[in-house]
């Protein structure tokens, strides 16, 4: 079943240039486009365009501050595309194995 | 637009300690702390809590919950929301012969993903990664 919303996220992931950036702000948090300029290997102009288009995407969100923009990621974003199931189902058993572990111990 | 069909996570474990162990592992705020996160956790209906790990990088580390259902040494309930996830946790505890048969539902994920997309987890594996990592540094 096709969804606007996850087609233009992926078209705007689509460019590895601009996945990177998108992949710099997950990781590292809230950032400036000169700060991200200094690690993407391509030019300010550049970065400033790939920006708008995850801006477009709804992937990622701005605020000014003085002379600076800051960037940040919007993770809901990137909600249509997570398969939550795999990602809970491994974190639960996890705990499960962690309780078990507590049971052992207790009273 | 129809109506997203919503799934469910279920896991399931038998232990060998008696239900009454079980539920006190699942309800007491201490003891949940030791194996899943630390929380304001009160086994009370209605009650609002919050689990939380350590805050990471668009993660505010928190998971706002309320107590849905309290049955004691038998059913525990309660919603389970964060980063946009709006789920609900529910445990039931079955006596067996040498134990407890416990069962973990987590209900209301969105409807699954075309498998093209299941590549596409970015930020999001990391952010559990974090939790992960993070909850055991707090051991």
């Amino acid at each position: 079943m096709p969804n606007p919303a996850t087609d233009t996220v992926f078209k705007a992931l689509a460019d590895p240039t601009r996945r990177a950036i998108f992949e710099r702000l997950t990781r590292d948090g809230r950032q400036t486009v000169h700060a991200l300029t200094a690690r993407s290997g391509v030019s300010q102009p550049m970065v400033s365009k790939h920006l708008s288009a995850l801006k477009r995407a709804r992937l990622v969100r701005h605020r000014r501050e003085g002379r600076e923009t800051h960037y940040s990621v919007r993770p809901e974003a990137l909600a249509p595309l997570v398969d939550w199931m795999t990602q809970y189902g491994a974190f639960w058993r996890d705990r499960f194995a962690r309780l078990e572990n507590l049971l052992d111990r207790m009273d | 637009m129809a109506t997203p069909e919503l799934r469910t996570l279920v896991i399931e474990k038998e232990f060998s300690h008696p239900p009454e162990k079980v539920w006190r592992a699942l309800t007491q705020g201490a003891l949940i702390k030791e194996w899943l996160m630390d929380n304001d956790f009160q086994p009370v209906v209605g009650h609002k809590f919050s689990f939380r790990a350590t805050p990471v990088a668009n993660w505010s580390g928190v998971i706002d919950s309320q107590v849905l259902v309290v049955e004691p040494n038998r059913k525990l309930s309660y919603s389970w929301g964060t980063l946009g996830l709006d789920t609900a946790v529910t445990w039931t505890l079955a006596a067996t012969a040498t134990g407890t048969l416990l069962r973990m539902e987590q209900t209301g994920f969105g409807p699954d993903q075309d498998a093209n997309y299941k590549g596409a987890k970015y930020g999001w594996t990391k952010f559990i990664g974090n939790m992960e990592r993070v909850v055991s540094e707090l051991r």
